[in-house]
């Protein structure tokens, strides 16, 4: 253990937490990915120097408390209207770096028509959107998202594309309008996926800085208390599951 | 035995015990312990200190962010 001790001093840290972050527990259950991902868009704020000129909207769901968690001023939208909110800020304020931060049930379900018109707008705002597959605050019911044959407690037995249709690849659509400049699929369930997907936001408030328009980040997460699984056997489970239906990468880069 | 080239610390009242860290690991140095903190977790520790390599995958995805990383710079006799 001596090794160590020697190890641990000030000119040999190589990653610590960044003060973007506040020092609140968050309220996320172990293992959830919105904690990395809250990570992550903490550590490219503070890399870009953009910590007093950034304003988050905070969704409904598990994120809805968001704003306690990053040291940036925020706003808390109405289930769905967090591109409507957004898309104020930034008009009202077009020098700020506004983001939206929202779950598959407010993004893709309530909030469908906010995300769509947003985009084909072209507002100049980042949206970032964790897509867990299913309603993980109120209980994991059903969402536009969750699998063929997954089951969830409003579809017990799993979902019925006769009866519920078939999943909604959101991105996909939004990646049609022509308002959106940047549209990618990551995950944070590996480091190689956490770094990649550090990347992308860090692309998506680039592309704000430089006017190109939306930029819509998905990260395909894990819902273990939702999934009814442990956060191992959920990463595993949706490697194997949630990724063939949304296949990871870039669906749109200019 | 191998010189470790890197150290993390946790921070073992903020862990939740998920084990994240440790299946990211390349060198299987965390463990969770047996002992639980003051939430009832099974915080992550250093089982196997010589191994680690500073990597820094388990600070990066930690979702609590209870991760501190080390890594000795090269030539330096750790
Ligand atoms: C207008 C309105 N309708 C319904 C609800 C109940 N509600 C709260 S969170 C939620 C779903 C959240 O799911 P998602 O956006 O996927 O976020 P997650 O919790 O999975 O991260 C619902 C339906 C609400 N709060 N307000
Ligand atoms: S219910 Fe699901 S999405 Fe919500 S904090 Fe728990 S694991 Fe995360
Ligand atoms: S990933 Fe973080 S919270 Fe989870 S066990 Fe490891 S140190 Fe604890
Ligand atoms: S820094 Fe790398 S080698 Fe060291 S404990 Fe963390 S993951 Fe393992
Ligand atoms: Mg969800």
């Amino acid at each position: 253990m001596s090794d160590i001790n020697t190890i641990i001093k000030p000119e040999n840290l190589i990653y610590k937490r960044t003060d973007v972050l506040s020092d609140n527990d968050l309220s996320y259950c172990p293992g959830c990915g919105h904690g990395t991902v809250h990570k992550l868009i903490a550590e490219v704020i503070e890399e870009m120097g953009i910590q007093d000129t950034t304003i988050g909207i905070a969704p409904v769901g598990c994120s809805v408390l968001a704003y306690n968690y990053l040291e940036i001023d925020w706003q808390q939208a109405a289930h769905g209207r967090a591109p409507a909110l957004a898309t104020a800020v930034k008009r009202l304020m077009p020098e700020k770096n506004v983001f939206s931060y929202q779950g598959d049930g407010d993004l893709a379900a309530i909030g469908t028509a906010e995300t769509i018109h947003a985009c084909n707008r072209g507002e100049n705002i980042v949206m970032i959107f964790i897509n867990n597959g299913i309603y993980g605050m109120t209980g994991g019911q059903m969402a536009p998202t969750t699998l063929p044959g997954m089951a969830a407690s409003t579809c017990p037995h799993g979902r019925d594309v006769s009866h519920d249709g078939e999943p909604i690849k959101i991105s996909e659509i939004l990646a049609q309008l022509p308002g959106t400049c940047y549209v990618t699929r990551q995950s944070v369930h590996t480091a190689a996926n956490v770094r990649k997907s550090k990347k992308a936001l860090r692309k998506a408030f680039e592309n704000q800085q430089a006017n190109k328009g939306t930029s819509l980040v998905e990260i395909v997460s894990n819902c273990n208390s939702g999934w009814k699984m442990t956060p191992i056997k959920s990463n595993e489970w949706m490697e194997e599951n949630m990724f063939p239906y949304y296949p990871l990468g870039d669906i749109k880069n200019q | 035995m191998a010189k470790a080239k890197g150290a993390i610390v946790v921070d073992t009242v903020r862990c939740k015990g998920c084990g994240v860290c440790t299946t990211v690991c390349p060198t299987k140095v965390i463990e969770l312990a047996a002992e639980v903190n003051g939430k009832g977790y099974h915080y992550a520790y250093m089982a196997n200190p010589d191994a680690c390599i500073g990597c820094s995958n388990c600070g990066i995805i930690c979702p609590d962010t209870c991760i501190t990383v080390y890594r000795a710079k090269a030539g330096a006799t750790a």
